[in-house]
């Protein structure tokens, strides 16, 4: 069987209806992702072990096992235990929590490494605790983690392709369908990883703009 | 917790944990190989040469793995590449490691001093006396940790193998997930497994890194 990449055309919509979820997937993922990163890394720094503990057995989890399998575990897991959640929440929410595991782990050394030196200025002109760590420590540490975010929030994007598996209709799933009616894995295949590709670009064209952007604050 | 249940499927996760390791080593050895090929291939000052490379790199890394999976294992035979799922796993996940790893190896490579290659050559060796003789074996070194972080990625993302049906550790969880309707303990099973693995390989690299490292 010979390659015919023209078939692609006609199958379009699914693939954009596929790229439109795919979005929607990781964008909403890359958020919590965020936010979630910004909680575990300041309940790391917590000074009681007691609330350190619980987190770090749930980091050493999750950096621990592979994806595939925590979305296994949070889509027929939840179920289980009387949560129904539809495959795309779970999705979210596998994705979110994975990557902010490693987000806290970036985001907690980034606030370790502004020197301690800064805190203790900004206490001593007059800044509130909250104020030095809004005013003074995060803009310096945001300076630092924002290539190592962007490289986590590349890296969703591409994992958000695992979500299939659970049967969200993304692109990856979206490209199968348009595989079982016309036989094509080769050229969907081809035209799913080109897609991605472009998002991907695209991606990393807004983060290397964040990172000068977030450069001025060094 | 159901601990019966734990104690009769343990010994197929053992078997399935053999799997994954046999993929995983495997697939590390073919991605050091490529990504070392690739990693010369764009340091390189012949354009026929870098640029393949830094495409394989930027389209290997640009796509998700799973799609490089499928497109060699259900789109090749469209092509003529007739694979059983272990060795399009092993080839996929590999070539897919390989762009990351070259990345390391580049890094690695250029963080020896310039002044190095500029003495070599003055010595009177030829590039690839340099290369072969001076800058490698002061790479060596650095690339251990870089490589290690790529490879324990692997063994997790090693994962994506049982979308294609190889029975490995994964493929064994979701099977025994869908038949027990035990998604808590299977999962719980695996992932000791996983973590022994990961954590056994990341001791042995933890080794190397210190015999190699300069600090000693």
């Amino acid at each position: 069987m010979g390659l015919d990449f023209t078939i692609i055309p006609s199958y379009l919509d699914i693939l954009i209806t596929g790229t439109y979820w795919t979005v929607a997937l990781s964008t909403l993922s890359i958020f919590f992702s965020l936010v979630g990163g910004v909680f575990f890394a300041v309940v790391q720094l917590n000074r009681h072990a007691i609330v350190r503990w619980p987190f770090s057995g749930i980091a050493w989890l999750f950096m621990g096992t592979p994806l595939l399998l925590q979305l296994f575990l949070i889509y027929f897991g939840l179920v289980q235990i009387g949560i129904d959640l539809n495959a795309f929440t779970a999705g979210v929410i596998a994705l979110s929590l994975h990557f902010a595991v490693y987000n806290a782990d970036i985001i907690k050394s980034a606030i370790v490494a502004v020197d301690k030196g800064q805190y203790e200025a900004s206490r001593s002109v007059g800044l509130s605790q909250l104020q030095a760590m809004r005013k003074v420590i995060v803009p310096q540490a945001i300076a630092n983690v924002t290539p190592a975010l962007g490289n986590m929030m590349i890296a969703l994007l591409k994992e958000s392709s695992l979500v299939s598996v659970i049967g969200v209709m993304e692109l990856t799933l979206s490209s199968q369908r348009a595989i079982s009616d016309s036989f094509r894995p080769f050229e969907f295949y081809i035209a799913a990883a080109a897609i991605y590709y472009i998002l991907n670009l695209g991606l990393e064209y807004g983060v290397r703009n964040a990172e000068r952007r977030s450069a001025r604050y060094r | 917790m159901d601990i019966e249940l734990i104690g009769r499927v343990w010994i197929y996760f053992a078997e399935a944990a053999l799997v994954t390791v046999q993929i995983s080593v495997l697939a590390i050895l073919l991605g050091l190989c490529l990504g070392f090929v690739a990693a010369l291939g764009s340091l390189s000052v012949n354009a026929a040469l870098r640029w393949p490379s830094r495409a394989y790199v930027s389209v290997f890394r640009g796509t998700p793995a799973l799609i490089q999976l499928f497109l060699l294992y259900f789109g090749g035979p469209q092509v003529g590449i007739h694979l059983d799922p272990m060795e399009a796993g092993i080839i996929g996940l590999g070539i897919n490691i390989g762009a990351y790893m070259c990345e390391s190896i580049r890094g690695a490579i250029i963080s020896v001093d310039k002044g190095q290659t500029e003495a070599g050559r003055c010595m009177g060796l030829g590039h690839f006396q340099v290369m072969n003789k001076i800058i490698l074996p002061q790479a060596a070194r650095m690339m251990v940790r870089p490589l290690g972080v790529n490879s324990i990625a692997l063994i997790k993302g090693s994962a994506i193998v049982s979308t294609i049906s190889v029975l490995e550790l994964s493929y064994t969880a979701h099977r025994y997930i869908s038949s027990t309707y035990k998604p808590f303990e299977m999962f719980f099973l695996a992932s000791i497994f996983y973590i022994v693995i990961v954590t056994i390989f990341s001791y042995g690299v933890g080794k190397i890194d210190r015999r190699v490292s300069l600090e000693n």
